[in-house]
């Protein structure tokens, strides 16, 4: 288990981390144990614009496929292409190398859970 | 809902397998990772508690002629074999499939899918043409049942007891002592297409059985396999899976199983139906699918020429083949091998081809 302090979270287990007017989002640790083994990513597509709550991209694992939601409204500005050879990543590395699209926020990124509020969550 | 648990429950939360509900039964889909626990059977052993399969006895004078008349493949095998057989309804539907195990000239152990064991008892019951000489007795509370499977299944099996299991040809089964447990049956069969063995044991002899059985495998990093990597290895194998390939609304001869449907034995329950669909030509087959970029998964529509032709019934990406495998229906003109097709995977289309059975083929 691992929630690193520095992030925000959503309930449908979205982990962003926020540099400016720029989220970077993946899946947390928590999401990827429950998955199991991934095996492919469905990349969002550069320049979409996503609604808050909308499927963002997909994560195929062998035993099933689950949606990533976009955390926040923005535009797509840069997907992580080295998931198409390695989508092992994103079991391995959730939080670094596993990483999954960058938005650029439209309206801020309210509403999201700080790493105490999501782990209680996951342990709920 | 209160799960039921196997005799193997302990040993499965001692080696931190994840426990999920699968039809009431509290089993582990993976211990260390699916993809792992599938490459450690395709290259050495692992062992599966089965223990959730059930075990119907049919014994008595009329034993045999009680099983021609429920199954569709030709039971007419000597004491010592089994075979895999389908369970039909008049109608042709498969009520299950099912391993029939001859122990002795009057004595059957034919067992069940979980999920279909107390469907398949009164079913057996019902339908048992000599009652008077054929008793039908659901036996599955006392038996565990383990499956050791992999190149190194056999090895590991054979250092467990002094029977000569490794004489043991392809669906031979015996009676044996095994890792001290008196009263096992022993049988060359499984579920992941490789060697090994699948052994019934009574349960009350489970909790010496599976540290006995991790230790006679120890030389060969045998690992515990959990569900998940049972479903990757039987689909690369196409066996099919009751609830998903067949089941009461699909035939033997469209699932490809005719080559376990006897249509030459003079009677057994669906014959007529089947001996019909035989001669006018089977609409459906369930095939083989290659697919590009994505997974299918059971229920995606698949499609020819832009139009709904059958549905997915099975798949995942192959861990052996690093390839999106799936089972599924299409119509018979699109059964042949290299056909292509189109998959609707959540509202996207993506190309398939229809390949020929088995996806893998263990090397020689």
């Amino acid at each position: 288990m691992s929630y690193p302090a520095d992030l925000r979270y959503t309930e449908s287990h979205e982990w962003v981390r926020i540099e400016g007017d720029v989220a970077t989002v993946g899946i947390s640790w928590f999401a990827q144990d429950s998955m199991g083994d991934v095996v492919h990513v469905e990349l969002a597509e550069v320049g979409a614009a996503l609604s808050k709550g909308s499927p963002a991209c997909e994560i195929e694992s062998v035993k099933a496929v689950s949606d990533v939601y976009a955390p926040a409204s923005g535009e797509v500005i840069e997907i992580n292409m080295r998931l198409e050879d390695t989508p092992e990543a994103v079991n391995e590395d959730p939080y670094g190398g596993g990483w999954l699209f960058k938005i650029r926020l439209s309206d801020g990124a309210e509403g999201m859970l700080d790493a105490t509020a999501y782990q209680a969550h996951c342990e709920a | 809902m209160h799960l039921r648990h196997t005799p193997f429950f302990a040993n499965h939360q001692a080696a931190a397998g994840r426990i999920i509900d699968f039809g009431g039964w509290a089993l582990p889909v993976q211990y260390t990772g699916i993809i792992e626990e599938h490459r450690r059977v395709r290259s050495t052993v692992g062992v599966f508690d089965v223990s959730h399969m059930g075990e119907v006895w049919i014994r008595g004078p009329g034993a045999h002629a009680a099983v021609q008349h429920l199954v569709t493949n030709d039971v007419d095998i000597a004491p010592g074999r089994a075979q895999y057989t389908a369970m039909c309804q008049p109608d042709g539907g498969i009520v299950d499939d099912l391993i029939v195990y001859r122990l002795g000239p009057q004595e059957f152990l034919i067992c069940v899918n979980a999920s279909n064991r107390e469907k398949d008892f009164q079913w057996m019951v019902a339908n048992n043409p000599t009652p008077d000489t054929a008793t039908v007795v659901d036996e599955s509370d006392d038996w565990a049942q383990v499956a050791i499977q992999g190149p190194d299944g056999p090895a590991t099996v054979q250092a467990l007891t002094g029977t000569d299991v490794s004489a043991l040809p392809s669906f031979g089964t015996c009676r044996a002592t095994i890792a001290g447990v008196e009263g096992c049956i022993v049988a060359r069969t499984g579920y992941t297409g490789e060697d090994g063995f699948e052994v019934f044991l009574p349960a009350e002899g489970a909790a010496q059985f599976w540290p006995a059985v991790m230790d006679a495998g120890a030389a060969h990093d045998i690992q515990p396999i959990g569900l998940g990597a049972r479903d990757t290895l039987r689909l690369e194998m196409k066996y099919c899976l009751y609830g998903n390939d067949i089941d009461e609304t699909t035939t033997p001869l469209e699932a490809g199983l005719g080559w376990v449907t006897k249509l030459a034995k003079p009677d057994f329950i669906g014959r007529d139906t089947l001996l019909a669909q035989k001669e006018a030509g089977v609409t459906r087959r369930l095939v083989c699918l290659e697919v590009e970029k994505r997974i299918a998964r059971p229920h995606c529509t698949i499609l020819s020429e832009g139009q709904p032709v059958g549905e997915v019934t099975s798949g995942t990406k192959s861990p052996s083949l690093e390839k999106n495998i799936a089972m599924g229906y299409v119509p018979r003109r699109l059964a042949r091998p290299g056909t292509q097709v189109q998959v609707d995977i959540r509202g996207r289309t993506a190309e398939a081809v229809v390949v020929k059975p088995p996806f893998y083929t263990r090397p020689s």
